[in-house]
């Protein structure tokens, strides 16, 4: 009896692209692998780790968060150099409406992440137009700006900034809060580019005068896209005040515009699993690093580097593809 | 016919880049059904009066009216809304994207909906019958192949299809032909003619000007942005200025 290879996805893609025809557990077992790796991975195990390696994770997920978000805005060629400004006008509306009015965290954050959506969106709508490099210019240099007016202004705490904000009950909680938020950002943006409206999307950043001249208005979508982008934003700098009970300045930090980038170039941009992945290596990474003291930059500059450079496609692309071409051996008559 | 309210009436229409005139009072009608030619030499205006239509940019003085509403100045995605599509003449389809999948996006305008009764359907079957229309085989791989591996000949077809899936009332082909071999052309003629006995109205940029005047009913002349002959193919390149224009002063 002769043996050939033979791919696993061999006849599964097509049928179920369309059609849910599969015909054993095994085809089964293929599609849904994928998708329950990081349902399992993040609410089953997460539990298990030290109370220090519970604060890294959560740190992980709000980077994340702030990842996909970015990645989102990409999707629509808004290339964003300011996740910062999401973080911090989130965190800064949580925090106001705790400090000021005393709302419990279970209404600050679904204010904070709704309305920082569309004070961000706002914010942004004038420079819509910009593209590339442009629009990076001003996301960029927003967060510094408002960060610079509170300290001025001396509004919401100035320098001081809100503190003794209600924390969550415990850790636990916590961690199941961003981690849930963090599937639903995941699976949700995934899906909604899966979909017809996310080829528009798409095809405004390949060519958007082809989408102007199909009879739609760009503008108004991306302003859709900077919302949905925007609001997971808030949402984690919503979360992340709470979690520091706290609200400052420190939200407009360029650690969180830049963060969010470097995980969605490592693990591969446009996918949103990949930004995930990618803040999942760097910042426990980052944290692991610390024993190194003075030398951590330099070390974690050169696994970035090897990174981008081993792999420039991006970690997820390259898993995904190697999942596809994955085969088995089969006799042949 | 003649006396019937023209669909398109463009009057006056003046577009200057910086201190360069593109194009300079240019007055036309456009009747239902007609297929208008516009030809002219390069840098002429040709492709300016398009985007001027198509409101991809804004005109320093005139109006353009479609059916008697003045669409001066009106974004792309509204002119879309009254019925007016275009082709690109340097085609950029989605490159990454199966070549179906490329009509999904016009198929996404508010105005197929709007035709549709207000369900949009299965965009996928949609976009593989408009590709059969303009002669993508039927139950051949090629439709599912990505535009970035597909010919020419084809990328010029779906861009034409990506114009007709708006289900326009006015088409404008921006040198659909340019680029193509004379067999490409002979194929793509019979599809424009199908439109055209549908009752769509056409203008035709070309500069395969036998092709053209084969399928125009009028042909208009543009020359450093200015109209300098309008009318039947045959008179208009008997008329010395157009002579002028393209074989140069001697002739």
């Amino acid at each position: 009896m002769e043996r050939r290879k033979e791919r696993i996805d061999r006849g599964i893609k097509a049928r179920s692209a369309d059609i849910f025809a599969l015909t054993s557990y095994r085809e089964m077992l293929y599609l849904l692998i994928p998708g329950a790796i990081p349902v399992v991975g993040l609410l089953c195990f997460s539990p298990m780790l030290s109370s220090y390696w519970r604060e890294v994770m959560i740190s992980t997920a709000i980077y994340a968060l702030l990842a996909m978000s970015w990645d989102m805005l990409m999707c629509a060629g808004l290339l964003s150099l300011g996740q910062a400004l999401f973080f911090g006008i989130g965190s800064y509306i949580a925090g106001s409406l705790n400090y000021y009015a005393g709302l419990p965290p279970i209404l600050t954050m679904p204010v904070a992440t709704v309305g920082g959506g569309l004070l961000c969106t706002i914010l942004l709508l004038p420079v819509l137009r910009l593209r590339g490099i442009y629009f990076a210019m001003v996301t960029l240099v927003l967060p510094l700006m408002l960060s610079r007016l509170v300290e001025a202004t001396r509004i919401l705490g100035g320098t001081e900034g809100l503190t003794g904000l209600t924390p969550f009950p415990n850790a636990l909680t916590a961690l199941f809060i961003i981690q849930l938020a963090l599937l639903a950002a995941l699976f949700g943006f995934r899906r909604i580019m899966g979909s017809d409206y996310g080829l528009v999307i798409r095809g405004i950043s390949d060519n958007d005068r082809s989408v102007m001249s199909a009879g739609l208005n760009i503008y108004w979508y991306k302003a859709q896209v900077l919302f949905l982008g925007s609001s997971v934003g808030c949402f984690a700098g919503a979360f992340g005040t709470h979690m520091d009970m706290f609200a400052g300045m420190p939200g407009f930090a360029l650690d969180y515009s830049i963060m969010p980038v470097a995980a969605a170039v490592v693990g591969g941009v446009g996918t949103f699993a990949g930004p995930l992945i990618g803040a999942f290596i760097l910042v426990p990474l980052s944290e692991m690093l610390r024993a190194l003291g003075a030398l951590r930059i330099v070390f974690y500059g050169m696994f970035l580097v090897i990174f981008v450079v081993g792999i420039p496609e991006g970690i997820f692309p390259f898993i995904q593809r190697k999942y596809q071409q994955m085969e088995r051996w089969v006799d042949v008559e | 016919m003649k006396d019937q309210a023209p669909l398109l009436k463009v009057s006056g229409l003046t577009k200057t880049f910086g201190g360069v005139t593109a194009l300079s009072n240019v007055d036309f009608d456009l009747q239902e059904g007609d297929l208008l030619g516009i030809i002219g030499p390069n840098g002429s205006g040709k492709t300016t009066l398009v985007n001027l239509i198509t409101g991809f940019v804004k005109p320093v003085a005139g109006r353009i009216q479609f059916r008697g509403i003045d669409i001066t100045g009106w974004p792309p995605y509204k002119v879309v809304g009254e019925g007016i599509s275009r082709t690109f003449q340097m085609v950029r389809p989605f490159y990454q994207l199966p070549a179906y999948k490329n009509l999904i996006v016009p198929l996404y305008s508010p105005r197929v909906k709007k035709l549709a009764g207000g369900r949009y359907g299965d965009r996928s079957a949609v976009a593989l019958d408009l590709l059969e229309e303009v002669g993508f085989e039927r139950d051949a791989y090629v439709s599912y192949k990505k535009a970035g591996a597909l010919p020419q000949g084809y990328l010029k077809r779906l861009e034409l299809a990506k114009g007709m899936a708006l289900r326009p009332d006015l088409i404008i082909l921006d040198e659909l032909f340019s680029g193509l071999s004379l067999a490409e052309v002979a194929s793509i003629v019979p599809i424009i003619e199908k439109l055209k006995h549908q009752g769509k109205t056409l203008i035709m940029i070309e500069h395969r000007l036998k092709e053209l005047f084969r399928i125009a009913d009028r042909v208009m002349v543009l020359n450093y942005g200015r109209k300098i002959a309008e009318g039947a193919a045959a008179e208009v390149m008997e008329s010395p200025a157009v002579k002028e224009a393209y074989l140069g002063s001697e002739a």
